[in-house]
Protein backbone atom coordinates (compact mmCIF):
# COMPACT_ATOMS: atom_id res chain seq x y z
CA UNK A 1 0.00 0.00 0.00
CA UNK A 2 0.63 3.93 -0.80
CA UNK A 3 1.89 6.08 1.76
CA UNK A 4 1.50 8.88 -1.33
CA UNK A 5 -1.33 11.17 -0.20
CA UNK A 6 -2.69 13.17 -2.84
CA UNK A 7 -5.33 15.81 -2.06
CA UNK A 8 -9.22 14.96 -3.45
CA UNK A 9 -9.78 18.51 -4.66
CA UNK A 10 -6.34 19.02 -6.73
CA UNK A 11 -5.76 21.94 -8.57
CA UNK A 12 -5.61 22.23 -12.38
CA UNK A 13 -1.90 21.25 -13.94
CA UNK A 14 -1.49 25.02 -15.00
CA UNK A 15 -2.13 26.08 -11.53
CA UNK A 16 1.05 24.03 -9.75
CA UNK A 17 2.84 25.12 -12.81
CA UNK A 18 2.50 28.40 -12.10
CA UNK A 19 2.59 27.97 -8.47
CA UNK A 20 5.85 25.48 -8.84
CA UNK A 21 7.99 28.83 -11.21
CA UNK A 22 6.38 30.94 -8.35
CA UNK A 23 8.71 29.01 -5.87
CA UNK A 24 11.44 29.34 -7.49
CA UNK A 25 11.48 33.29 -8.55
CA UNK A 26 12.70 35.95 -6.53
CA UNK A 27 15.03 35.37 -3.51
CA UNK A 28 15.75 32.62 -2.57
CA UNK A 29 13.17 29.12 -3.20
CA UNK A 30 9.86 28.42 -1.72
CA UNK A 31 10.71 24.84 -0.61
CA UNK A 32 7.56 24.04 1.51
CA UNK A 33 5.38 25.40 -1.73
CA UNK A 34 7.50 22.62 -3.67
CA UNK A 35 7.44 20.03 -1.28
CA UNK A 36 3.22 20.59 -0.65
CA UNK A 37 2.97 20.52 -4.56
CA UNK A 38 5.06 17.82 -5.61
CA UNK A 39 5.03 15.65 -2.17
CA UNK A 40 1.05 15.27 -2.89
CA UNK A 41 0.59 14.14 -6.74
CA UNK A 42 1.17 10.81 -8.28
CA UNK A 43 3.38 10.05 -11.28
CA UNK A 44 0.65 10.24 -13.70
CA UNK A 45 0.14 13.93 -12.47
CA UNK A 46 3.59 15.00 -12.18
CA UNK A 47 3.85 13.44 -15.94
CA UNK A 48 1.80 16.23 -16.69
CA UNK A 49 2.78 19.03 -14.40
CA UNK A 50 6.41 18.55 -16.19
CA UNK A 51 5.46 18.53 -19.56
CA UNK A 52 3.09 21.08 -19.06
CA UNK A 53 5.67 23.30 -16.93
CA UNK A 54 8.48 22.34 -20.44
CA UNK A 55 5.33 23.75 -22.62
CA UNK A 56 4.69 27.14 -20.52
CA UNK A 57 7.84 28.01 -19.65
CA UNK A 58 10.58 26.57 -22.04
CA UNK A 59 12.52 24.62 -18.87
CA UNK A 60 12.51 21.20 -17.59
CA UNK A 61 11.42 21.05 -14.62
CA UNK A 62 14.24 18.87 -13.29
CA UNK A 63 16.55 21.41 -14.57
CA UNK A 64 14.73 23.83 -12.68
CA UNK A 65 14.73 21.97 -9.56
CA UNK A 66 18.65 21.00 -10.06
CA UNK A 67 19.68 25.11 -10.40
CA UNK A 68 17.37 25.92 -6.94
CA UNK A 69 18.09 23.09 -4.80
CA UNK A 70 20.73 21.45 -3.07
CA UNK A 71 22.03 18.08 -1.48
CA UNK A 72 19.87 15.87 0.24
CA UNK A 73 16.64 17.42 -0.31
CA UNK A 74 17.32 17.83 -4.12
CA UNK A 75 18.06 14.56 -5.03
CA UNK A 76 15.00 13.53 -2.89
CA UNK A 77 12.56 15.72 -5.06
CA UNK A 78 14.72 15.32 -8.49
CA UNK A 79 14.63 10.95 -7.75
CA UNK A 80 10.48 11.37 -6.67
CA UNK A 81 9.38 13.90 -9.77
CA UNK A 82 10.51 11.09 -12.23
CA UNK A 83 8.08 8.90 -12.94
CA UNK A 84 9.05 5.09 -11.70
CA UNK A 85 10.03 3.71 -14.80
CA UNK A 86 12.84 6.85 -15.34
CA UNK A 87 13.53 6.36 -11.97
CA UNK A 88 14.28 3.12 -12.02
CA UNK A 89 16.60 3.18 -14.99
CA UNK A 90 18.19 6.48 -13.15
CA UNK A 91 19.40 4.15 -10.19
CA UNK A 92 19.92 1.08 -11.90
CA UNK A 93 22.77 2.86 -14.68
CA UNK A 94 24.07 4.70 -11.57
CA UNK A 95 24.43 1.52 -10.43
CA UNK A 96 26.86 0.10 -12.99
CA UNK A 97 29.19 3.11 -12.89
CA UNK A 98 32.03 2.71 -11.59
CA UNK A 99 32.30 5.39 -8.83
CA UNK A 100 28.41 4.67 -7.97
CA UNK A 101 28.53 0.95 -8.62
CA UNK A 102 25.81 -1.23 -6.66
CA UNK A 103 25.19 -5.01 -7.66
CA UNK A 104 22.91 -4.19 -4.63
CA UNK A 105 20.40 -1.81 -6.37
CA UNK A 106 20.36 -3.68 -9.51
CA UNK A 107 19.62 -6.90 -7.77
CA UNK A 108 16.37 -4.60 -5.53
CA UNK A 109 15.41 -3.01 -8.79
CA UNK A 110 15.42 -6.13 -10.95
CA UNK A 111 13.30 -8.14 -8.11
CA UNK A 112 11.22 -6.26 -6.18
CA UNK A 113 9.53 -4.55 -9.02
CA UNK A 114 6.53 -6.21 -11.04
CA UNK A 115 7.32 -8.00 -14.49
CA UNK A 116 5.82 -5.21 -16.55
CA UNK A 117 7.31 -2.54 -13.96
CA UNK A 118 10.63 -3.93 -15.23
CA UNK A 119 10.10 -3.81 -18.57
CA UNK A 120 8.94 0.03 -18.15
CA UNK A 121 12.22 0.74 -16.76
CA UNK A 122 13.84 -1.45 -19.46
CA UNK A 123 12.35 0.51 -22.01
CA UNK A 124 12.84 3.82 -20.10
CA UNK A 125 16.92 2.79 -20.33
CA UNK A 126 16.70 2.51 -24.21
CA UNK A 127 15.16 6.05 -24.56
CA UNK A 128 17.37 7.72 -21.78
CA UNK A 129 20.83 6.56 -22.56
CA UNK A 130 20.95 4.67 -26.03
CA UNK A 131 21.91 1.02 -24.76
CA UNK A 132 20.03 -1.53 -22.82
CA UNK A 133 20.30 -2.13 -19.54
CA UNK A 134 21.07 -5.44 -19.84
CA UNK A 135 24.19 -4.92 -22.08
CA UNK A 136 25.48 -1.89 -19.60
CA UNK A 137 25.10 -4.67 -16.33
CA UNK A 138 26.60 -7.50 -18.80
CA UNK A 139 29.93 -5.68 -19.35
CA UNK A 140 30.15 -3.88 -16.07
CA UNK A 141 29.76 -7.00 -14.07
CA UNK A 142 31.56 -9.72 -14.02
CA UNK A 143 32.27 -13.72 -12.45
CA UNK A 144 29.41 -15.29 -10.59
CA UNK A 145 27.71 -11.31 -9.71
CA UNK A 146 27.27 -11.52 -13.67
CA UNK A 147 25.97 -14.41 -13.72
CA UNK A 148 23.33 -13.92 -11.66
CA UNK A 149 22.49 -10.37 -12.01
CA UNK A 150 22.07 -10.53 -15.86
CA UNK A 151 19.06 -12.95 -15.18
CA UNK A 152 17.54 -11.05 -13.04
CA UNK A 153 17.56 -7.62 -15.03
CA UNK A 154 16.62 -9.46 -18.13
CA UNK A 155 13.52 -11.50 -16.76
CA UNK A 156 10.46 -11.38 -17.68
CA UNK A 157 8.40 -13.10 -14.89
CA UNK A 158 5.08 -15.21 -14.94
CA UNK A 159 2.84 -13.48 -12.59
CA UNK A 160 -0.30 -15.72 -12.13
CA UNK A 161 -0.78 -17.53 -9.25
CA UNK A 162 -0.67 -21.05 -11.32
CA UNK A 163 1.96 -22.97 -8.73
CA UNK A 164 3.46 -26.36 -9.71
CA UNK A 165 4.00 -28.50 -5.99
CA UNK A 166 6.10 -30.70 -7.91
CA UNK A 167 8.55 -29.06 -8.99
CA UNK A 168 8.24 -26.92 -5.69
CA UNK A 169 9.76 -30.48 -4.30
CA UNK A 170 12.54 -31.08 -7.15
CA UNK A 171 13.43 -27.55 -6.80
CA UNK A 172 13.93 -26.93 -2.58
CA UNK A 173 15.85 -30.00 -2.98
CA UNK A 174 17.96 -29.07 -5.55
CA UNK A 175 18.33 -25.78 -3.94
CA UNK A 176 18.89 -27.44 -0.53
CA UNK A 177 21.73 -29.87 -2.29
CA UNK A 178 23.95 -26.75 -4.29
CA UNK A 179 23.56 -25.15 -0.66
CA UNK A 180 25.18 -27.75 1.22
CA UNK A 181 27.96 -27.80 -1.07
CA UNK A 182 28.29 -24.03 -1.18
CA UNK A 183 27.52 -23.69 -4.61
CA UNK A 184 25.82 -20.89 -4.84
CA UNK A 185 26.12 -19.68 -8.25
CA UNK A 186 25.29 -23.05 -9.35
CA UNK A 187 23.22 -23.11 -12.60
CA UNK A 188 20.89 -24.52 -10.91
CA UNK A 189 20.22 -21.92 -8.26
CA UNK A 190 20.25 -19.13 -10.80
CA UNK A 191 17.56 -21.03 -13.01
CA UNK A 192 15.49 -20.69 -9.89
CA UNK A 193 15.82 -17.39 -8.90
CA UNK A 194 16.21 -15.70 -12.30
CA UNK A 195 13.54 -17.68 -13.90
CA UNK A 196 10.84 -18.98 -11.67
CA UNK A 197 7.47 -16.95 -10.92
CA UNK A 198 7.54 -15.33 -7.51
CA UNK A 199 4.66 -17.38 -6.83
CA UNK A 200 6.44 -20.69 -7.72
CA UNK A 201 9.78 -19.55 -5.16
CA UNK A 202 7.50 -19.03 -2.75
CA UNK A 203 5.73 -22.58 -3.05
CA UNK A 204 9.74 -23.75 -3.25
CA UNK A 205 10.90 -21.81 -0.61
CA UNK A 206 7.71 -23.21 2.00
CA UNK A 207 8.43 -26.41 0.62
CA UNK A 208 12.41 -26.03 1.84
CA UNK A 209 11.58 -24.92 5.16
CA UNK A 210 8.86 -28.15 5.72
CA UNK A 211 11.12 -30.40 4.97
CA UNK A 212 14.39 -29.40 5.76
CA UNK A 213 13.45 -27.79 9.20
CA UNK A 214 15.48 -24.11 8.38
CA UNK A 215 14.10 -21.22 6.20
CA UNK A 216 16.63 -20.76 3.48
CA UNK A 217 18.03 -17.86 4.20
CA UNK A 218 19.11 -19.58 7.92
CA UNK A 219 21.28 -21.50 5.23
CA UNK A 220 22.36 -18.84 3.48
CA UNK A 221 24.48 -17.35 6.07
CA UNK A 222 27.55 -19.57 6.19
CA UNK A 223 30.37 -16.87 5.64
CA UNK A 224 29.43 -13.42 7.10
CA UNK A 225 32.02 -12.02 4.88
CA UNK A 226 30.87 -13.92 1.27
CA UNK A 227 29.64 -10.52 -0.74
CA UNK A 228 28.15 -12.77 -3.81
CA UNK A 229 26.46 -15.31 -0.92
CA UNK A 230 25.14 -11.73 0.72
CA UNK A 231 23.96 -10.95 -2.11
CA UNK A 232 21.71 -14.53 -3.34
CA UNK A 233 20.31 -14.05 0.36
CA UNK A 234 19.24 -10.65 -0.65
CA UNK A 235 17.76 -11.26 -3.86
CA UNK A 236 15.34 -14.18 -1.99
CA UNK A 237 14.12 -11.67 0.36
CA UNK A 238 13.60 -9.48 -2.44
CA UNK A 239 12.00 -12.03 -4.37
CA UNK A 240 9.38 -13.45 -1.82
CA UNK A 241 9.17 -10.99 0.80
CA UNK A 242 10.60 -7.37 -0.34
CA UNK A 243 8.59 -5.33 2.93
CA UNK A 244 11.30 -7.14 4.94
CA UNK A 245 14.29 -6.14 2.83
CA UNK A 246 13.14 -3.00 2.54
CA UNK A 247 12.56 -2.74 6.48
CA UNK A 248 16.29 -4.07 7.02
CA UNK A 249 17.50 -1.26 4.30
CA UNK A 250 16.15 1.75 6.13
CA UNK A 251 17.07 0.06 10.06
CA UNK A 252 20.56 0.35 8.39
CA UNK A 253 20.45 3.43 6.81
CA UNK A 254 18.84 5.37 10.15
CA UNK A 255 20.39 3.54 12.95
CA UNK A 256 24.03 3.77 11.67
CA UNK A 257 26.02 6.88 12.87
CA UNK A 258 25.41 9.44 10.43
CA UNK A 259 22.86 8.37 8.38
CA UNK A 260 22.80 6.82 4.78
CA UNK A 261 21.01 9.66 3.46
CA UNK A 262 21.74 7.39 -0.34
CA UNK A 263 19.65 4.74 0.49
CA UNK A 264 16.72 6.62 2.54
CA UNK A 265 15.79 8.76 -0.17
CA UNK A 266 16.06 5.44 -2.37
CA UNK A 267 14.08 3.90 -0.56
CA UNK A 268 11.06 6.60 0.07
CA UNK A 269 11.33 7.85 -3.10
CA UNK A 270 10.43 4.52 -5.06
CA UNK A 271 8.21 2.55 -2.92
CA UNK A 272 6.17 5.58 -1.52
CA UNK A 273 3.49 5.09 -4.10
CA UNK A 274 3.81 1.28 -4.05
CA UNK A 275 4.17 -0.38 -0.28
CA UNK A 276 5.92 1.99 2.03
CA UNK A 277 2.82 1.48 4.10
CA UNK A 278 3.41 -1.73 4.27
CA UNK A 279 7.03 -1.86 4.54
CA UNK A 280 6.41 0.93 7.73
CA UNK A 281 4.67 -1.45 9.42
CA UNK A 282 6.95 -3.91 9.35
CA UNK A 283 9.38 -1.25 10.76
CA UNK A 284 7.30 -0.63 13.39
CA UNK A 285 6.73 -3.92 14.29
CA UNK A 286 10.87 -4.62 14.17
CA UNK A 287 12.02 -1.78 15.95
CA UNK A 288 8.59 -0.83 18.35
CA UNK A 289 9.04 2.90 16.93
CA UNK A 290 6.79 4.55 14.06
CA UNK A 291 9.12 5.03 11.13
CA UNK A 292 8.43 8.64 10.66
CA UNK A 293 9.55 9.01 14.32
CA UNK A 294 12.52 7.59 13.63
CA UNK A 295 13.32 10.05 10.35
CA UNK A 296 12.27 12.90 12.52
CA UNK A 297 15.22 11.98 14.52
CA UNK A 298 17.89 11.07 12.22
CA UNK A 299 17.13 13.85 9.34
CA UNK A 300 16.65 17.71 9.84
CA UNK A 301 14.99 20.49 7.64
CA UNK A 302 13.42 20.46 4.06
CA UNK A 303 14.88 16.89 3.48
CA UNK A 304 13.08 15.64 6.60
CA UNK A 305 9.86 17.23 5.61
CA UNK A 306 9.97 15.93 2.34
CA UNK A 307 10.95 12.72 3.62
CA UNK A 308 7.54 13.00 5.77
CA UNK A 309 5.21 13.79 3.15
CA UNK A 310 6.05 10.85 1.53
CA UNK A 311 5.84 8.45 4.12
CA UNK A 312 2.16 9.87 4.63
CA UNK A 313 3.02 12.06 7.47
CA UNK A 314 0.15 14.75 6.72
CA UNK A 315 1.28 17.07 9.29
CA UNK A 316 4.47 18.17 7.50
CA UNK B 1 -13.29 -42.44 -61.62
CA UNK B 2 -10.87 -44.27 -59.70
CA UNK B 3 -10.49 -46.93 -62.56
CA UNK B 4 -9.30 -44.53 -64.87
CA UNK B 5 -6.32 -43.30 -62.96
CA UNK B 6 -4.21 -45.76 -62.52
CA UNK B 7 -1.50 -43.99 -60.98
CA UNK B 8 -3.29 -42.71 -58.19
CA UNK B 9 -5.43 -45.91 -57.84
CA UNK B 10 -4.86 -49.77 -57.90
CA UNK B 11 -6.13 -52.96 -58.40
CA UNK B 12 -6.82 -54.48 -54.72
CA UNK B 13 -6.94 -58.32 -54.37
CA UNK B 14 -10.07 -57.86 -52.58
CA UNK B 15 -11.46 -56.03 -55.47
CA UNK B 16 -11.49 -52.59 -55.09
CA UNK B 17 -9.36 -49.58 -56.23
CA UNK B 18 -7.03 -48.65 -53.47
CA UNK B 19 -4.69 -44.97 -53.08
CA UNK B 20 -1.70 -45.77 -54.46
CA UNK B 21 0.45 -45.27 -51.05
CA UNK B 22 3.13 -43.65 -52.18
CA UNK B 23 0.48 -41.41 -53.84
CA UNK B 24 -1.80 -41.00 -50.70
CA UNK B 25 1.44 -39.69 -47.95
CA UNK B 26 2.60 -37.49 -50.57
CA UNK B 27 -0.88 -35.68 -50.69
CA UNK B 28 -1.29 -35.54 -46.63
CA UNK B 29 2.35 -34.03 -46.46
CA UNK B 30 0.99 -31.10 -49.54
CA UNK B 31 -2.28 -30.66 -47.77
CA UNK B 32 -0.60 -30.48 -44.44
CA UNK B 33 1.93 -27.55 -45.97
CA UNK B 34 -1.08 -25.77 -46.95
CA UNK B 35 -2.75 -25.80 -43.90
CA UNK B 36 0.49 -25.37 -42.16
CA UNK B 37 0.75 -22.00 -43.81
CA UNK B 38 -2.73 -21.01 -43.75
CA UNK B 39 -3.02 -21.54 -39.88
CA UNK B 40 0.34 -19.67 -39.74
CA UNK B 41 -0.60 -16.59 -41.41
CA UNK B 42 -3.61 -15.70 -39.69
CA UNK B 43 -2.55 -16.10 -36.02
CA UNK B 44 -1.40 -13.00 -34.32
CA UNK B 45 2.71 -12.88 -34.51
CA UNK B 46 3.10 -13.09 -30.88
CA UNK B 47 0.67 -16.29 -30.06
CA UNK B 48 2.73 -17.73 -33.41
CA UNK B 49 6.02 -17.07 -32.11
CA UNK B 50 4.92 -18.10 -28.51
CA UNK B 51 3.65 -21.78 -30.11
CA UNK B 52 6.76 -22.14 -32.35
CA UNK B 53 9.12 -22.17 -29.74
CA UNK B 54 7.03 -24.25 -27.54
CA UNK B 55 6.95 -27.25 -30.02
CA UNK B 56 10.79 -26.42 -31.00
CA UNK B 57 11.46 -27.02 -27.24
CA UNK B 58 9.52 -29.96 -27.35
CA UNK B 59 11.35 -31.61 -30.26
CA UNK B 60 14.46 -31.09 -28.72
CA UNK B 61 18.16 -30.31 -29.85
CA UNK B 62 17.71 -30.07 -34.03
CA UNK B 63 15.30 -27.69 -33.81
CA UNK B 64 16.97 -25.52 -31.12
CA UNK B 65 17.96 -23.16 -34.45
CA UNK B 66 13.98 -22.23 -34.76
CA UNK B 67 14.63 -21.01 -31.21
CA UNK B 68 18.12 -18.71 -32.69
CA UNK B 69 15.53 -18.16 -35.64
CA UNK B 70 12.73 -16.66 -33.79
CA UNK B 71 14.51 -15.01 -30.77
CA UNK B 72 17.32 -13.22 -33.56
CA UNK B 73 15.15 -12.03 -36.18
CA UNK B 74 12.43 -10.42 -34.31
CA UNK B 75 12.21 -7.01 -33.27
CA UNK B 76 12.39 -6.33 -29.54
CA UNK B 77 9.12 -5.58 -28.99
CA UNK B 78 7.94 -8.93 -30.95
CA UNK B 79 10.30 -11.06 -29.22
CA UNK B 80 9.08 -9.12 -25.78
CA UNK B 81 5.13 -9.82 -27.28
CA UNK B 82 6.30 -13.89 -27.82
CA UNK B 83 7.05 -13.60 -24.10
CA UNK B 84 3.88 -12.05 -22.91
CA UNK B 85 1.80 -14.73 -25.71
CA UNK B 86 4.08 -17.50 -24.02
CA UNK B 87 2.56 -16.77 -20.55
CA UNK B 88 -1.37 -16.15 -21.45
CA UNK B 89 -1.20 -19.52 -23.21
CA UNK B 90 1.68 -21.94 -20.91
CA UNK B 91 1.02 -20.43 -17.85
CA UNK B 92 5.17 -19.79 -17.30
CA UNK B 93 7.54 -17.78 -18.75
CA UNK B 94 9.43 -19.08 -22.08
CA UNK B 95 12.53 -18.10 -20.14
CA UNK B 96 12.15 -20.78 -16.80
CA UNK B 97 10.97 -23.82 -19.81
CA UNK B 98 14.16 -23.25 -21.75
CA UNK B 99 16.62 -22.91 -18.74
CA UNK B 100 14.86 -26.38 -17.69
CA UNK B 101 14.54 -28.38 -20.60
CA UNK B 102 18.09 -27.39 -22.03
CA UNK B 103 21.60 -28.17 -20.24
CA UNK B 104 24.48 -27.98 -21.66
CA UNK B 105 26.61 -24.53 -22.69
CA UNK B 106 23.32 -24.09 -25.55
CA UNK B 107 21.54 -23.23 -22.16
CA UNK B 108 23.25 -20.50 -21.48
CA UNK B 109 22.99 -18.86 -25.14
CA UNK B 110 19.52 -19.54 -25.73
CA UNK B 111 18.09 -18.38 -22.55
CA UNK B 112 19.78 -15.08 -22.87
CA UNK B 113 18.78 -14.79 -26.66
CA UNK B 114 15.29 -15.32 -25.45
CA UNK B 115 15.40 -12.79 -22.58
CA UNK B 116 16.98 -9.71 -24.32
CA UNK B 117 15.54 -6.42 -24.99
CA UNK B 118 17.62 -4.96 -27.00
CA UNK B 119 18.49 -1.06 -28.00
CA UNK B 120 17.19 -0.47 -31.63
CA UNK B 121 18.84 3.13 -31.79
CA UNK B 122 21.34 3.97 -33.82
CA UNK B 123 23.90 5.01 -31.38
CA UNK B 124 26.63 2.78 -31.24
CA UNK B 125 30.10 2.75 -29.18
CA UNK B 126 33.26 2.66 -31.47
CA UNK B 127 35.27 1.75 -28.35
CA UNK B 128 33.46 -1.18 -27.66
CA UNK B 129 33.22 -2.61 -30.74
CA UNK B 130 36.60 -2.61 -31.52
CA UNK B 131 37.37 -4.67 -27.97
CA UNK B 132 34.59 -6.80 -28.74
CA UNK B 133 35.59 -7.41 -32.21
CA UNK B 134 38.90 -8.76 -30.22
CA UNK B 135 36.86 -10.68 -27.69
CA UNK B 136 35.80 -12.75 -31.07
CA UNK B 137 39.41 -12.91 -32.50
CA UNK B 138 40.80 -14.24 -29.33
CA UNK B 139 37.60 -16.83 -28.87
CA UNK B 140 37.77 -18.33 -32.44
CA UNK B 141 41.76 -18.33 -31.77
CA UNK B 142 41.59 -20.42 -28.48
CA UNK B 143 38.51 -22.35 -30.18
CA UNK B 144 40.64 -25.44 -30.07
CA UNK B 145 40.87 -25.63 -26.24
CA UNK B 146 37.28 -23.92 -26.02
CA UNK B 147 34.22 -24.57 -27.54
CA UNK B 148 33.44 -20.68 -28.90
CA UNK B 149 29.95 -20.96 -27.88
CA UNK B 150 31.30 -21.68 -24.09
CA UNK B 151 33.04 -18.78 -23.89
CA UNK B 152 31.41 -16.13 -22.04
CA UNK B 153 32.29 -13.37 -23.68
CA UNK B 154 31.03 -14.22 -27.06
CA UNK B 155 28.20 -14.98 -25.68
CA UNK B 156 27.25 -11.54 -23.30
CA UNK B 157 28.50 -9.64 -26.64
CA UNK B 158 25.66 -11.35 -29.09
CA UNK B 159 22.87 -11.76 -26.03
CA UNK B 160 23.13 -8.05 -25.09
CA UNK B 161 24.28 -5.96 -27.45
CA UNK B 162 21.63 -3.94 -30.33
CA UNK B 163 22.26 -5.60 -33.69
CA UNK B 164 23.32 -2.22 -35.14
CA UNK B 165 26.36 -2.64 -33.00
CA UNK B 166 26.61 -6.26 -33.82
CA UNK B 167 26.73 -5.93 -37.28
CA UNK B 168 30.14 -3.44 -36.98
CA UNK B 169 31.79 -6.12 -34.53
CA UNK B 170 31.15 -8.25 -37.85
CA UNK B 171 32.59 -5.71 -40.17
CA UNK B 172 35.59 -4.85 -37.46
CA UNK B 173 36.20 -8.78 -37.22
CA UNK B 174 37.13 -8.72 -41.11
CA UNK B 175 39.83 -6.63 -40.32
CA UNK B 176 41.48 -8.73 -38.08
CA UNK B 177 41.10 -11.86 -39.89
CA UNK B 178 40.63 -12.98 -43.32
CA UNK B 179 38.11 -15.35 -42.42
CA UNK B 180 34.51 -14.19 -41.41
CA UNK B 181 33.10 -14.92 -38.00
CA UNK B 182 30.59 -16.97 -39.51
CA UNK B 183 33.40 -18.65 -41.86
CA UNK B 184 34.73 -19.71 -38.77
CA UNK B 185 32.04 -21.27 -37.16
CA UNK B 186 31.11 -23.83 -38.89
CA UNK B 187 31.81 -26.40 -36.28
CA UNK B 188 29.82 -24.82 -33.99
CA UNK B 189 26.45 -24.51 -35.77
CA UNK B 190 23.86 -23.17 -32.88
CA UNK B 191 26.42 -20.16 -32.77
CA UNK B 192 26.53 -19.74 -36.25
CA UNK B 193 23.15 -19.61 -37.03
CA UNK B 194 22.97 -16.96 -33.86
CA UNK B 195 25.61 -14.75 -35.53
CA UNK B 196 23.83 -14.89 -39.53
CA UNK B 197 20.38 -14.23 -37.38
CA UNK B 198 21.93 -10.87 -35.78
CA UNK B 199 24.72 -9.96 -38.19
CA UNK B 200 23.56 -11.05 -41.84
CA UNK B 201 20.25 -12.18 -41.73
CA UNK B 202 19.68 -12.64 -45.56
CA UNK B 203 22.53 -15.00 -45.77
CA UNK B 204 20.33 -17.00 -43.24
CA UNK B 205 17.36 -16.80 -45.35
CA UNK B 206 19.06 -17.04 -48.80
CA UNK B 207 20.45 -20.74 -46.87
CA UNK B 208 17.40 -21.62 -45.99
CA UNK B 209 15.41 -20.98 -48.85
CA UNK B 210 18.11 -22.33 -51.09
CA UNK B 211 18.14 -25.78 -48.97
CA UNK B 212 14.37 -25.93 -48.60
CA UNK B 213 13.87 -25.96 -52.33
CA UNK B 214 16.71 -27.84 -53.54
CA UNK B 215 15.64 -31.55 -54.76
CA UNK B 216 16.88 -33.35 -51.91
CA UNK B 217 15.41 -31.16 -48.94
CA UNK B 218 13.79 -32.84 -45.95
CA UNK B 219 10.50 -32.29 -43.89
CA UNK B 220 12.37 -30.05 -41.12
CA UNK B 221 13.78 -28.30 -44.17
CA UNK B 222 11.02 -27.22 -45.75
CA UNK B 223 8.97 -26.54 -42.97
CA UNK B 224 11.78 -24.05 -42.41
CA UNK B 225 10.16 -22.16 -45.58
CA UNK B 226 6.84 -22.55 -44.85
CA UNK B 227 7.67 -20.83 -41.24
CA UNK B 228 9.96 -17.91 -42.68
CA UNK B 229 7.34 -17.23 -45.49
CA UNK B 230 4.29 -17.09 -42.76
CA UNK B 231 6.81 -15.32 -40.43
CA UNK B 232 8.84 -12.98 -41.98
CA UNK B 233 7.45 -9.95 -42.57
CA UNK B 234 9.29 -8.31 -45.93
CA UNK B 235 12.06 -5.88 -44.63
CA UNK B 236 15.26 -8.16 -44.73
CA UNK B 237 13.72 -11.30 -46.97
CA UNK B 238 12.92 -8.87 -49.48
CA UNK B 239 15.55 -9.47 -51.48
CA UNK B 240 16.02 -12.81 -50.53
CA UNK B 241 12.58 -13.78 -52.15
CA UNK B 242 12.99 -12.28 -55.32
CA UNK B 243 15.83 -13.90 -56.12
CA UNK B 244 13.77 -17.33 -55.41
CA UNK B 245 10.23 -16.29 -57.22
CA UNK B 246 11.64 -18.22 -60.25
CA UNK B 247 12.85 -21.63 -58.18
CA UNK B 248 9.14 -21.23 -56.34
CA UNK B 249 7.39 -21.02 -59.68
CA UNK B 250 9.43 -24.29 -60.66
CA UNK B 251 9.05 -26.26 -57.41
CA UNK B 252 6.39 -25.78 -55.21
CA UNK B 253 2.81 -26.87 -56.51
CA UNK B 254 -0.86 -26.69 -55.94
CA UNK B 255 -2.50 -24.91 -53.16
CA UNK B 256 0.60 -24.83 -50.98
CA UNK B 257 1.93 -22.43 -53.79
CA UNK B 258 -0.65 -20.35 -54.21
CA UNK B 259 -0.92 -19.63 -50.80
CA UNK B 260 2.90 -19.22 -50.93
CA UNK B 261 3.10 -16.69 -53.48
CA UNK B 262 -0.04 -15.15 -51.70
CA UNK B 263 1.54 -14.56 -48.50
CA UNK B 264 5.06 -13.21 -50.28
CA UNK B 265 2.81 -11.24 -52.54
CA UNK B 266 0.72 -9.63 -49.50
CA UNK B 267 4.23 -8.80 -47.83
CA UNK B 268 4.69 -6.16 -50.94
CA UNK B 269 7.73 -8.12 -52.21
Amino acid sequence: MATLTVPSAVPSVSEDCEQLKKAFSGWGTNEKLIIDILGHRNAEQRNLIRKTYAETYGEDLLKALDKELTSDFERLVLLWTLDPAERDALLANEATKRWTSSNQVLMEIACTRSANQLLHARQAYHARYKKSLEEDVAHHTTGDFRKLLLPLVSAYRYEGDEVNMTLAKTEAKLLHERISNKAYSDDDVIKVLGTRSKAQINATLNHYKNEYGNDIIEDLEADPKDEFLALVRSTVKCLVYPEKYFEEILRQAINKRGTDEGALTRVVSSRAEFDLKIIADEYQRRNSVPLTRAIVKDTHGDYEKMLLVLAGDDDA
Amino acid sequence: MRKGCSKLFCEDEHQFERWNHAVLTNLKAEFKRFKDVVVLSLMHPWERDARLLKKSLKKGHEQYNVIVEITCTRSSDQLLGARKAYHSLFDRSIEEDLASHIKGSERKLLVALVSAYRYEGPKVKEDNVRSEAKAFFNAIKNSDKRKVVEDDEVVRILTTRSKLHLKEVYEQYNKLSDKTIIEELEVDLLLKETVECLCTPQTYFTRVFGVALSGDANEDEKKALTRLVATQEGGEMKGVVAKFERRIEEKVKGAYKDVLVGVLAKDGK
